[in-house]
């Protein structure tokens, strides 16, 4: 960057880090700069994810890096963020990918999945070979998943599954989807199941026209007639608790990951103040542009520290979901805010590929909405504050 | 077979550098700090030895503050298998005095193939494994682009001015490393969390009884001088009066 110092030091997160925490972003940080950069612009526009980069993603141990055994690196929550914040630097996509994998697909399988499941599929997500993702949302049923319409019913030894989810990130790419179901008859549980590519009655398809989160692969699932032997069950993941589990998990990740964004937006948007001369001089000597400038940097510098913090609560097993949504919320929202800003201040130029910002700004309005909308995280925090439920 | 890479810790050539009061030192104090590069490709070409069967333990050693166990991680984070850290002001030291660490440390270890970067990217003085192979009385191949190992002989593929040049040294040999010998890996997440748990062994100068009798004096630094805003000038006449006049170019 151009200015005096780097951010990381305006931030003066560093001393709050541990040295391989440290390391762990330096060598995210040069991967994404070497290999993730130069080919994201053409992905976004072609609408895809750069799977190229899937491999060396594994590689680095990003995959699952947060969990323990079955060939995952096992790193701290904080490092585990500090490697989506760097991701999200490039794309929101990139850090997508990785936070369905480890946190929504490779955690729900993890913690409720049996033993076999566990050591027939989790060895292959953390090297990258297979490739997972999480169907709760469905085309009706976004921010209330509770009344979920997919059902499953019970057929002698078997499961028989239908209906469809939407939005899934991974979808078209997955080799094995995560699906969420309700039982019919008895309990009318919630169940999870891991549904392989290829299954009979079972499809993904791509969802055409997205303006967000275009280097990311998004799409629906299709269930019709899946018969699934009890063995596809995940036998711990019962009742509504369970995928509520794995967002609370991933959207530590998420809420991590998109200050990496704002980060990107608050440097490129001091390069080109400085850069950039109108009425005679650099657009970074208005002192408008440098109250824009500290506002970006104060939101970025506070996420961070809540950032950290609250990573080393999850560490400790202190995180409540009060303030993983806390986190989600706020983080999302000042990525957001800092990529407007900044989309602003580069002015024509801003709304070019070539200028990375916009990117930024379209994609964060997706992780505004993913994970639990901003309005649902406020009235998760209302209903803490007065207990009295809103939605 | 067992090779020794070394690995020196250098400031970040990014940075904003600024120098003391009398101008003696240059503060590194506020500078981030990590693995001069061609070390890190030192490194990188000793861990592809091993993992192609010919070497089967890789020592990383650093002579530095105890600041620099964080790029000695690093190393070990990459792959290296062990770790020695001579602790030294590292401004107390000049290339004759590394190279004289490194001789004792070598009769210590006995590697017999030693990796190092064939330069530090800060000072760019390019001395310590020339002098190193002179004290051991070792061959030695510099700038080296490809290395080969077979019958206890390394075969360097070395580059050279206006061409390349191929040396076959008997072991023990120094070599170092050129940009294009090979392109560093980063260091993985469970190559990180394995390489908090590798050896790294700590030792002072006087342990390895060298004398610390530094021969180059740093006398003074200098900060480049600002560059000027360029002038635009409105015709030849004009260039020309300020050639022969300002700039006394003509
Ligand atoms: C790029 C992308 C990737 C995604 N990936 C996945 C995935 O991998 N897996 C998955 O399961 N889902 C995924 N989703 C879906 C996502 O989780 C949902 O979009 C989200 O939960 C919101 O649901 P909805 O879109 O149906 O919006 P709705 O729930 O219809 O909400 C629309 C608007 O109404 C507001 N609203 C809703 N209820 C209330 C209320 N009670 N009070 C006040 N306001 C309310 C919302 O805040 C929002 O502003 C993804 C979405 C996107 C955009």
């Amino acid at each position: 960057m151009s200015g005096q110092v780097s951010i990381d030091e305006l931030i003066g997160w560093d001393s709050l880090l541990t040295d391989d925490e440290k390391e762990v972003r330096r060598s995210v940080r040069r991967f994404v700069d070497s290999q993730c950069m130069p080919r994201i612009t053409d992905a976004f526009e072609a609408g895809r994810f750069p799977e190229e980069v899937v491999a060396g993603i594994a590689d680095l141990g990003l995959l699952g890096a947060n969990l323990h055994g079955y060939g995952c690196a096992g790193v701290s929550s904080v490092a585990y963020g500090l490697a989506c914040h760097e991701l999200e630097a490039c794309d929101s996509g990139l850090r997508s990918f990785v936070s369905v994998q480890t946190s929504l697909a490779m955690y729900a399988i993890l913690t409720f999945g049996s033993e076999a499941q566990k050591q027939r599929w989790l060895p292959q997500m953390a090297a990258g070979k297979v490739i997972g993702c999480f169907g709760l949302t469905e085309p009706d049923h976004g921010s209330d998943p509770g009344s979920m319409a997919t059902y499953c019913v019970k057929d002698g030894d078997h499961w028989l599954l239908n209906g469809s989810k939407m939005w899934i990130t991974n979808a078209q790419s997955a080799d094995i989807s995560v699906v969420w179901a309700r039982e019919r008859g008895g309990a009318g549980r919630i169940l999870g199941f891991l549904v392989e590519k290829g299954t009979e009655g079972f499809e993904a398809v791509g969802i055409p026209h997205k303006l967000s989160m275009k280097a990311s692969f998004t799409g629906g699932l299709f269930l019709n007639d899946v018969r699934l032997p009890e063995s596809s069950r995940m036998p711990e993941g019962v009742g509504l608790k369970a995928p509520l589990m794995c967002l609370n998990n991933a959207r530590f990740g998420v809420a991590f990951g998109v200050v990496g964004a704002a980060r990107d937006c608050l440097e490129r948007a001091v390069a080109y103040s400085l850069e950039r001369k109108q009425f005679g001089v650099p657009l970074a000597s208005k002192q408008l542009i440098q109250a824009q400038l500290a506002e970006m940097l104060s939101d970025i510098a506070k996420a961070s520290v809540l950032s950290v913090h609250y990573g080393r609560l999850k560490d400790q097993g202190k995180l409540k979901p009060h303030h993983v949504s806390l986190l989600k919320r706020n983080n999302c929202k000042i990525a957001l805010d800092a990529a407007r800003t900044a989309r602003s201040i580069l002015g024509a130029n801003g709304i070019t590929t070539d200028h990375h910002v916009i990117r930024h700004a379209v994609n964060l309005e997706s992780t505004y909405t993913y994970e639990g909308t901003n309005e649902i995280h406020s009235l998760v925090l209302g209903e803490f504050l007065t207990g009295i439920k809103a939605y | 077979m067992k090779i020794l890479t070394t690995v020196r810790r250098v400031p970040d050539l990014d940075a904003r550098f600024s120098l003391n009061g009398d101008k003696t030192e240059i503060d590194t104090e506020a500078l981030d700090h990590k693995v001069n590069y061609f070390d890190e490709v030192a490194v990188e070409e000793a861990i592809r030895l091993k993992e192609k069967g010919v070497a089967d333990e890789i020592v990383s050693v650093c002579i530095g503050s105890g600041n620099a166990t964080k790029e000695l991680r690093t190393a070990l984070a990459m792959g290296a298998d062990r770790a020695i850290l001579v602790e030294a002001d590292e401004k107390t030291l000049d290339p004759y005095l590394v190279a004289a660490i490194l001789a004792k440390l070598v009769e210590k270890e006995q590697p017999d193939l030693i990796i190092m970067g064939k330069l530090g990217v800060d000072f760019e003085n390019t001395q310590v494994p020339q002098l190193l192979a002179g004290m051991l009385g070792w061959p030695q191949a510099t700038f080296a682009y490809s290395t080969e190992i077979c019958d206890s002989k390394v075969t360097v593929g070395r580059e050279v001015d206006g061409g390349t040049s191929t040396f076959r040294l008997p072991l023990p040999a120094i070599v170092t490393a050129d940009l294009r010998l090979n392109e560093p890996r980063f260091p993985s997440l469970p190559g990180i969390m394995k390489a908090k748990r590798k050896p790294l062994d700590t030792m002072t100068i006087e342990d390895l009884g060298v004398a610390l009798e530094p021969r180059v004096k740093t006398v003074r630094f200098e900060m480049p001088p600002e560059r000027e805003a360029g002038v635009i000038v409105a015709d030849v006449a004009e260039l020309i009066q300020k050639l022969r006049d300002e700039v006394k170019a003509i």
